[in-house]
């Protein structure tokens, strides 16, 4: 287990290192410099912008400082607030990021095991059909479409919850809801497909003729034994909620990462979209690596394979 | 119930599946019973509807089954009317069950200590604490070495054999009067195939439970079971003591399956398969269903359903070779052999096997 | 529970032995056989929501690529005084299809206020150019399944491929394989795809197709990698193999019949997958740019005025929404329909 571990750590850094590099690259490829903005200056005012950005020197040598400055945690200047590092920049933009996606989780997931177990227990009737529709709507309705919807019926015309801005939970509502779907209809497929399998299990039928009742089957074996492999959901989901994020906090002017990161494309913040590409990176790599290691510890049957005895 | 010394009478059975291709007539007219005490065998190829038969005494159909009609009388009810709630106060208690594959039937999450206890919280509403203790004791009957360093342990951590064991305990824990064993050795290898026969036939007679034991391999059926009923395209064919069925058998599909089982004395150690497939039970045969597999068939096979003719007071088959008017033919070789033995066994005061019960 | 036997009537000629010749077949199959293609179609159009969802999807491929034969409309070209017209089909008195909007509590009809004749008349409205707003649906529809459909064109073509190679292969080649695809799917595909996006903004369509191919073809692999090392110690390919079968002819002849229910099922997930990063990126605004369109452009442009003219976002809206419906429900349907244990 130590050993796998190991291997699976310096493959986090392997990956972290391709995807900076390759960012780093594609960036310097386009054109635009922290100039563009300030068009009038003299000669001597460009070249110590461009200084200041280490933009003086050669190419190699740039790559060899950007690298060797994400050890010390520092991702550059940002083009577009001239005197904010990038990592200031997420630093201060993270808690907002992480609220919404934490409560958007938790709505997802709760909710999507309700949906998914009730398709499963009730597979091929009504309440199936209409817990199958709900999710799949959940992954046909874009989330930037959802969030209009919302920003408009419920915050604009309801008037339930504020429209838009960041200053206090009722803010957050609208914005987790929109964020929810996603993550909620993943979570509802894959607690049904799953519960379908476990319920025709020989374990399901030996329970059932145990006499349990059917609660009993659910709660205690059909349940534990369908959440165990969702735990490999986490990546995927923590995948999702970024992509949302992006519109949703755009849409609802949450100043969160996700909206800084689109302002950044618009204004080609070079800086900027490398560091929150290499951020987001770093974000599921992690993730997908405490998967892995919940899964083994959780699961008996992972756990014998992890052993090898 | 029709006779006292009966704990289930099963009366009239018909079960049929609806498919996409229409109804499957899986179980026509099938009746039998079960004594105290005694081992009843259930033999027959798959898909002849012995599993579908113990499946209802469960009233574990799939949703797809319909019971046209029949009766299944347990302690004087009819289990087929009995409702889902009432069933779970039967099933686990009452009526237990063995299933085919141990490493697949229990729960991967769940230790098995607390699986040997559910039943008893369930049923006799024991608090956790004393039901793990029973279980305890459970695990020491079956055979568990060390159980108590092996109750707290997950079914991973077992082989099939143990496997098996464990989840016999289940079946018994509640001390049920019947117990219905689906192939519980099929999946295991020969050597454990052995053991787990000896620990059922050791905890029948310490729990004093009847048993329904399913299988398809009559070598299992001889060492294990009082009476065998022969199934064969969902309706028994031939029924007797184990003495009956092996060494006096009626009904030409039980002759084919006998040559086609080893046995040490065959000689000349040629085996016969039996030719072609079971019929379809969409649309089953007119007559007897194993007319068109039969050597000895008769015009009357296609034409007119055998009722079952008495050979002897325990033994019935369904087969017009039995008929007054049929004519005489010789079985195969080897059938023939285990009849001149049967004849012999009858002449001595003493029979073989004198434990039968009538 | 024993029958009287002198209950039947019994002919004489009853007992002679039945001719076999003339008997039942023993060896007959009594269920009528069906192909592997067959049972799919049948259990495809059995499940009634997947064969709509198939109707649907054939509607708006006509549509998007057959429409502007029957709808001579330029989706490009502007009307300024036009501008921001509410749908109008000619007959139709229902409000929203009646060229009528309500402003400040009234009724108004907005084509007369827009000096248009009465001639003039838009089936979906015009937008804030005064485009033809069924015309550019059509068009931005187009554009979405081209670039989907290419997409994933390409993520079959490698993904297939590399996954056969992987799981045939086996040893280095495999374990190389292996790794790029662990790299990739540790990378948020969104964060490719965007900077794919904004490193190559002049190409456009070229850009976005390409930053969806490298993303999607690595799941296709795993698939077709997993199912080709299952194949490949079956019988019947170590059969072909013995036989001196040439590698590239046994993965075209038996590994590529056998792989295609994957294909074809994940496919029908790849489609949408697509279809909704493209709108994505169409949306936050590094996609599609004007004047050529695409559903998630329009969505982008019909939001600006939601709050008065809701149609202009409900329409674009409302195709993109059904496309991703069609597309799940059928790759649903397909799933089950392929799957040999879900029989009924």
């Amino acid at each position: 287990m130590r050993k796998y571990l190991l291997k699976r750590i310096l493959y986090l850094f392997l990956t972290l290192f391709i995807v900076a590099t390759a960012t780093f690259f594609l960036m310097k490829l386009m054109p635009g410099t922290p100039l563009q903005n300030e068009a009038k200056l003299t000669a001597s005012e460009k070249a110590s912008i461009l200084a200041q950005y280490g933009l003086d020197k050669p190419v190699w040598l740039q790559y060899i400082t950007y690298i060797v400055g994400i050890f010390h945690g520092s991702l550059g200047l940002s083009f577009q607030f001239s005197d904010q590092a990038v990592s200031y920049l997420i630093g201060s933009r993270m808690g907002p990021s992480m609220q919404l996606g934490a409560q958007a989780l938790v709505v997802g997931v709760i909710f999507g095991i309700i949906l998914g177990a009730i398709g499963a227990i009730k597979k091929d009737t009504w309440a199936d059909r209409l817990a199958t529709i709900l999710s799949i709507l959940g992954i046909a309705v874009p989330s930037f479409v959802l969030a209009i919807l919302f920003q408009y019926y419920v915050g604009l015309k309801l008037g339930w919850f504020p429209v838009a801005g960041w200053s206090g939970f009722a803010y957050t509502v609208l914005p987790t809801l929109a964020l929810a779907a996603s993550p909620l209809a993943e979570t509802a497929r894959f607690i049904r497909t799953d519960m379908v399998d476990v319920l025709s299990s020989d374990y399901i039928e030996l329970a059932k003729a145990k006499g349990l009742s059917k609660f009993g089957i659910v709660y205690h074996h059909a349940l534990r034994n369908s959440l165990i492999p969702m735990v490999t959901l986490i990546g995927p989901l923590a995948a999702a909620l970024m992509t949302g994020s992006m519109v949703v906090e755009n849409i609802f002017s949450v100043p969160g990462i996700g909206e800084q990161f689109v302002k950044s494309i618009l204004v080609n913040d070079y800086p900027t979209i490398m560091g929150v590409t290499i951020f987001y990176s770093a974000l599921l790599c992690v993730l997908l690596l405490l998967t892995d290691i919940v899964y083994g510890i959780i699961d008996p049957r992972i756990r014998l394979s992890g052993n090898g005895d | 119930m029709e006779n006292p010394e009966n704990v289930i009478e099963v009366r009239n059975l018909e079960i049929n599946f609806h498919t996409y291709a229409g109804e499957v007539k899986a179980i026509r007219d099938v009746s039998f019973d079960l004594r105290k005490g005694e081992t009843l065998a259930i033999v027959g190829e798959s898909g002849s509807g012995k599993s579908v038969t113990t499946r209802s005494l469960m009233g574990l159909l799939a949703p797809n089954a319909e019971i046209k009609k029949g009766s299944i009388m347990f302690h004087g009810d009819d289990i087929i009317k009995k409702s889902e709630k009432e069933m779970q106060h039967i099933r686990g208690k009452d009526i237990a069950m063995i299933f085919q594959d141990p490493m697949t039937s229990l729960d991967p999450t769940m230790r098995i200590g607390m699986q040997i206890a559910e039943p008893l919280m369930k049923h006799k509403g024991l608090k956790k604490k004393e039901a793990i203790a029973q279980a305890l004791e459970m695990l020491k009957l079956v055979g568990i070495t060390n159980p108590e360093g092996r109750i707290n342990d997950y079914p991973y951590q077992f082989s099939g054999g143990m496997r098996q064991r464990i989840v016999i305990a289940i079946a018994l824990v509640c001390y049920p009067e019947v117990l219905i064993a689906d192939e519980p050795t099929t999946a295991l290898d020969v050597t454990i195939q052995a053991q787990i026969l000896d620990l059922m036939k050791d905890l029948q007679n310490r729990i004093d439970t009847s048993i329904i034991f399913i299988t398809h391999d009559l070598g299992v059926v001889a060492g294990m079971a009082d009476r065998v009923a022969v199934m064969y395209a969902g309706k028994i064919v031939e029924y007797g003591t184990v003495d009956e069925i092996f060494f006096n058998p009626q009904h030409p599909y039980t002759w084919g399956l006998l040559n086609s089982m080893p046995t040490l004395d065959t000689e000349g150690g040629s085996l016969s398969a039996i030719p072609g497939t079971p019929p379809d039970l969409l649309d089953p045969p007119v007559g007897d269903a194993f007319a068109a597999r039969s050597d000895y068939a008769m015009k009357i096979d296609t034409q007119q359903e055998p009722p079952f003719f008495k050979v002897s007071d325990t033994h019935y088959a369904a087969t017009w070779l039995l008929h007054p008017d049929a004519p005489k033919v010789t079985p195969p070789a080897e059938i023939v052999r285990r009849q001149q033995k049967f004849a012999a066994m009858q002449k001595p005061e003493a029979p073989i096997k004198s434990d039968t019960k009538e | 529970m024993v029958e009287n036997p002198n209950n039947i009537e019994i002919n004489p000629g009853d007992f002679a032995p039945l001719d076999k010749q003339a008997g039942p077949d023993k060896e007959k199959i009594a269920a009528p056989s069906l192909t592997f293609g067959q049972d799919v179609w049948r259990r495809l159009k059995a499940n009634k929501t997947a064969f709509v969802s198939f109707i649907v999807l054939l509607l708006l491929f006509l549509m998007a690529f057959g429409g502007q034969a029957l709808y001579h409309h330029d989706p490009n070209a502007q009307a300024p005084k036009y501008a921001n017209l509410p749908p109008k089909i000619p007959g139709v008195n229902i409000h929203g299809l009646n060229g009528h909007i309500t402003q400040s509590g009234q009724d108004v009809d907005a084509y007369k206020q827009a000096g248009a004749s009465s001639s003039v008349h838009y089936v979906l409205g015009t937008d804030y150019l005064g485009r033809d707003l069924l015309a550019r649906i059509m068009y931005g529809t187009r554009i979405s399944l081209e670039i989907a459909l290419i997409a994933t064109l390409i993520d079959l073509t490698i993904g297939v491929g590399l996954g056969i190679l992987s799981g045939w292969k086996g040893g280095r080649v495999d374990i190389f394989i292996q790794r790029i695809i662990e790299i990739l799917s540790s990378i948020p595909s969104l964060v490719v795809m965007v900077l794919m996006a904004t490193a190559f903004t002049k190409t456009g369509m070229a850009s976005i197709i390409a930053a969806l191919a490298l993303i999607n073809w690595t799941t296709m692999a795993r698939l077709t990698r997993a199912q080709t090392l299952q194949l490949k110690n079956q019988d019947f390919i170590l059969a072909a193999r013995t036989l001196g079968e040439s590698a590239p002819k046994i993965a075209w002849k038996h590994l590529l019949p056998n792989l295609s229910s994957v294909i074809i099922i994940q496919t029908m997930f790849t489609i949408p997958n697509a279809i909704f990063f493209e709108a994505f990126l169409s949306y936050i605004g590094i996609g599609i740019s004007s004047p050529q369109a695409s559903l998630g452009t329009l969505i982008s442009d019909g939001q600006k005025n939601f709050q008065f003219l809701p149609y202009q976002m409900w329409y674009p809206a409302a195709v993109l929404i059904i496309l991703m419906l069609a597309f799940n429900l059928l790759g649903d349907g397909l799933r089950d329909a392929f799957d040999p244990k879900s029989k009924r």
